[in-house]
């Protein structure tokens, strides 16, 4: 009996000091104590779906159209007289939509070898606070050259004006201001010019954006091509510019020492040389529309 | 002998039993803020509030996830999140007050109250003094809570931009509603 007595004693001893530490407790440490470790995603890696020429890990969510005018001026050391290349310019048009928050799609046609582009990203993995370190997602995309053909006389199939490229998009925040993109990419030929050209061509793109404002970012982005699998006298594009954000659209100002902007031309097909001064204004802008507002959260559940 | 012993055991019980009911709980709680003009709607919600109210001394607090508003259009999101809010240096906004006419409420009896309720609201880490009137509805040993109170966007270092400017209100209307339930842990 004593046994239970005093067992109970302390029983009720220690209750009571709990008890005491609840009274005494702030109400906004106990608020603390409930804080979630839920994954939240991690958002805004790159200001839009365009680090500069090449795709950003970034989606257009779903149901959101973004309208991209994209304008690669001339060369700069073309001087004066044709006002730094400010006299002529390649745009393309394009649009991307979001099908889901996961997968969008993108058509587009470029004035430069009237290449028409159609493609698909799909977002495999996002970055999260308390869970995945990395966003992770793919790109294809197929392009078609509708030039007329020079040479009549050979065999022409619509297929050797095909080209492909496949990239794998690996993106980290490091920071509140700082992004980092790496994006192994193919491109592959169904027709190249000469029989030792490669069909495939290998590059491993890397990507950065700085915030410097809220509303600005520095961007900067570089296509290593691997040596064995580049076409002759191409050259690696590199491209530095700014990111400028007013509400809806998105203004990207950059320079680079390509003209082309579809993957197979900025990544294999650039031949200007940065040291000769044959870099290329350039910039897209886009604007988004919302045309669907379903399945988001905010209902009063 | 006995006796003490069936003392100590009501009195563990009944002990047992005010420690539960006089903290009130929920983690589901709702915030909507109305910060849209007639050009753009801007209404986003929050559907992860937590909030503790203890009945016994009338104090209130608030915890509210930024990251865990959403909006109907996913940019407005970015926006609020990026460029107004920046979450990432400030994730959470808290309240930390009290009901100060706790004797017109009775928590022991269903009913409907109205609650003042005066306190501290931290947002972006600035501190405001705020005062608000509550509904709070008793009902089967649960206590719903709402509220409307109106905040000004300059008070907390809200920068709007002048392009934007006419999208958005100055005036935030904020509305809560909370579901509180005994706590038990």
């Amino acid at each position: 009996m004593k046994i239970i007595f005093s067992v109970l004693l302390i029983f009720v001893f220690t209750k009571s000091t709990f008890s005491q530490d609840v009274d005494s407790t702030d109400l906004m440490f106990l608020l603390d104590s409930e804080k979630s470790n839920k994954p939240i995603p991690v958002i805004a890696t790159f200001k839009t779906t365009r680090i500069i020429n090449g795709h950003s890990i970034e989606q257009v969510a779903g149901g959101i159209l973004d309208v991209k005018i994209s304008h690669r001026f001339g060369r700069l050391n073309e001087g004066a007289y044709n006002l730094f290349g400010l006299d002529y310019a390649y745009i393309r048009i394009g649009m991307d939509y979001g099908i889901t928050n996961w997968l969008m799609v993108g058509l587009g046609r470029s004035s430069y070898e009237k290449m028409y582009d159609g493609f698909f990203k799909i977002k495999l993995q996002q970055q999260e606070e308390n869970g995945n370190l990395l966003s992770v997602g793919i790109l294809s995309s197929i392009m078609v050259n509708t030039l007329k053909l020079t040479d009549t006389n050979r065999p022409n199939n619509n297929s050797d004006r095909l080209y492909y490229a496949f990239q794998l998009l690996v993106a980290n925040k490091l920071s509140e201001n700082l992004s980092l993109q790496i994006t192994p990419s193919l491109v592959h030929y169904n027709l190249v010019a000469k029989e030792e050209d490669p069909n495939d061509v290998i590059a491993i793109g890397v990507g950065a954006r700085q915030k410097i404002t809220k509303w600005v970012s520095f961007n900067l982005e570089y296509y290593f091509q691997i040596p064995k699998f580049k076409l002759p006298n191409t050259e690696n594009v590199l491209s530095a510019g700014f990111d400028i954000e007013t509400g809806g659209h998105v203004f990207q100002l950059f320079c680079s020492n390509s003209t082309g902007i579809p993957e197979k031309n900025f990544i294999s097909g650039t031949t200007g040389k940065w040291y000769k001064g044959d870099v290329y204004f350039g910039f897209n802008i886009a604007r988004v529309f919302t045309l669907t507002q379903e399945g988001r959260k905010t209902k009063w559940e | 002998m006995k006796t003490i012993l069936l003392l100590l055991l009501v009195l563990n019980f009944a002990e047992s039993q005010t420690e539960k009911s006089k903290l009130f709980m929920t983690r589901s709680g709702k915030i909507s803020f109305h910060a849209g003009t007639p050009i753009e709607d801007i209404d986003p919600i929050n559907n992860e509030v937590t909030s503790i109210l203890n009945i016994t001394n009338g104090e209130l607090g608030f915890q509210v996830l930024i990251k865990a508003f959403h909006f109907k259009k996913a940019l407005m999101e970015e926006h609020f999140n990026e460029n107004y809010m920046e979450s990432n240096s400030f994730p959470r906004s808290t309240f930390k007050g009290k009901i100060t006419n706790l004797d017109d409420i009775n928590f022991q009896k269903d009913g409907t109250y109205k609650a003042a309720i005066k306190g501290e609201l931290t947002i972006k880490g600035i501190k405001k003094e705020i005062a608000s009137s509550a509904t709070l509805i008793v009902n089967g040993g649960k206590i719903i809570g709402t509220t409307k109170f109106k905040l000004e966007v300059a008070d907390f270092k809200i920068e709007i931009p002048s392009l934007v400017s006419d999208k958005i209100s100055k005036g935030v209307d904020v509305e809560v509603e909370c579901r509180y339930e005994p706590r038990t842990k």
